[in-house]
Parts: C-alpha cells; structure tokens; sequence
C-alpha cells in the first residue's frame, strides 16, 4: 500500500480510536482474528479463541505457530503506530520462547519498543492469557524501518 | 523416495494439527534425514494485498510445525515435543503465488530435548527464504498428551 494511504490509516485509526480497518487490511490479521485496543498511551493487541487456531487438539493448545504470528505482527503494528514510521516496517528476525501452553482461549500481547534507530527496530513482545504477569510467550525481533 | 513407515507417521501427525489443515499444509517428503512439507500459496496468508508477500506468521507456523514433525523422523515412536523456543532469519521476501517449502532436520537428540534447524524455500532451497533453529520438549514415556504437556509448550 502506498505511504500516504498508511499514513492517513493510522492516523484516522488514532483519531477514532478504531483499528480495525487497519487490522481489516492484512489478510493475515484477518484470518487468525487479530484485534487492538488503545488504553491511554498503551496498546494491548488481542487474538480471540478461534478454532481455527488450534494446534495440538488433545489439549486442546493454540498452534505455537499462530502465537508467534500473532505477536510478531503486533510488533509491526506497535512499531508502524507508535514510531511515525512511513511505511510497513519489515521483518529481519524473530525469536520466540515459549513459556506455558497457550490454552483455547482469548490470548493477549503487548509490545516494547527497546531501540530505534534510523534503519532498524528492536521490539520486545509479551503475550499472556489470564494473567499478565504470567506470560505463555516472550518474544523478541528486528525490523528494517529505513526504506518502502 | 520417503521412508513409508516415517511418511505415514509424519502425515497422521498432521493432520491432527487443525490451524495447518486451515492452510492446507501437506507433506511433502520424510525419511530418516529429515521432513519437508508445503504451505500452499494463499491470499489468505498474504501480509500487504498490493504486493502479495506472505506474512512471517504463516512461515513461522510452516517452520515451527515442519522443526516440530521433523521429531518423528529422528525418534523411533511417535512423542508429540512441544516447542521450547524458535528462532527465524528472513534472508528475503517470499516470491508471491509461489507456494512455500520447509524443510527441518533434528541436528541432536537428548533425553530431555531435540535441537532442530532448517529452511524456508521457495524454487530453490539453495536460495532460503529463512533460517531456523528451534528446540522441543521431550514429555518422557507414557506422559503424552495429556497433564505433561500442559506443564509446558505450546507448540505444534
């Protein structure tokens, strides 16, 4: 998508505290159900139980391979609504611990910021279910920020 | 040529794994040295509709699934591992309309924990589209499924 077209999303979505036509955008987002919320200065990305999302159905357990998409694109978003960037931010890495079993329910993530530079972005990324403090996976990755 | 024993095994474990059902994820060889399987092109699984790239999200769970079955192909029965931790280098963009190849090795097993790497590839798996390592959990005999797994993991 082309920059102005982004950047007036993102700005229509903050002015409207409204993100889902951003979300709405990315096939992706769209089919794993990815939702954000704004609390204050805060963003807390949302990925409600799905069905589909299911990995190991004995459990049952979310695919740790959705976890992972889930929170690596909230990272993005973090990054495209926090930072001014221009563009899509780009993925160099990703790296993802797994801490507890992401049982069939609503899973939760939000994201920090530890470093931006002029080209790259580190972002750190939490993801929980009940309990906050009580993470199902940690996460960590680059992006490339510099160029469309 | 697959090893028919590991194939049959490696497609049964699959198939139980419903999010890789939804991408229609199939297997597309497996032997001792290893599992490749295929995520078929989708627009589904697309990040930007203008350029057609395929999200990372949908080339982590190729890889995370593709590390985690590649298990079967080093153990002598079936143990469902649930993934420690995962780590994916993108080299480049995905080519759009092209469906997506991974394949994964297990470089060491212990009794507690099985070291794994590959690659995502498209025409060439020369030319990756990324790196991977990833370790998974042995449960230990006769904790399969059930109250072990829940301890620990989340993976496939």
């Amino acid at each position: 998508m082309s920059e102005r077209n982004l950047n007036d999303w993102v700005r229509q979505a903050h002015e409207s505290n409204n993100y889902d036509p951003l979300l709405q955008m990315v096939p992706y987002a769209r089919l794993i159900g990815i939702e954000c919320l704004r609390l204050g200065d805060e963003m807390v990305f949302r990925l409600p139980s799905n069905k589909d999302n299911i990995g190991n159905p004995t459990l049952p357990a979310l695919h740790g391979g959705v976890i992972a998409g889930f929170m690596e694109h909230a990272a993005m978003l973090h990054l495209l609504m926090f930072m001014g960037s221009p563009h899509l931010p780009k993925i160099i890495d990703f790296s993802i611990d797994y801490l507890r079993a992401g049982h069939y329910r609503d899973t939760f993530a939000a994201c920090q910021v530890w470093r931006q530079g002029r080209r790259v972005a580190n972002v750190a990324v939490t993801a929980w279910q009940t309990n906050q403090t009580e993470p199902i996976a940690t996460a960590r990755c680059h992006f490339k920020v510099d160029e469309p | 040529m697959s090893d028919p024993v590991i194939l049959e095994r490696t497609q049964r474990f699959l198939s139980f794994l419903r999010h890789c059902q939804v991408l229609g994820m199939r297997v597309e060889r497996a032997d001792r040295t290893g599992l490749t399987l295929r995520l078929p092109y989708s627009e589904n699984i697309v990040s930007d509709p203008e350029t057609g790239i395929i999200h990372g999200g949908a080339i982590t769970t190729l890889m995370d699934t593709t590390c985690g079955i590649s298990t079967a192909c080093a153990l002598p029965e079936l143990e469902i591992c649930p993934t420690l931790d995962l780590r994916i280098d993108y080299m480049h963009p995905a080519e759009p309309n092209h469906d997506v190849f991974g394949f994964a090795e297990c470089y060491r097993v212990t009794p507690t924990v099985i070291f794994t790497r590959g690659v995502a590839y498209q025409r060439d798996i020369n030319e990756p589209i990324a790196h991977v390592v990833g370790a998974f959990m042995r449960m230990g005999r006769g904790k399969q499924g059930g109250a072990a797994a829940e301890e620990r993991g989340a993976g496939a």
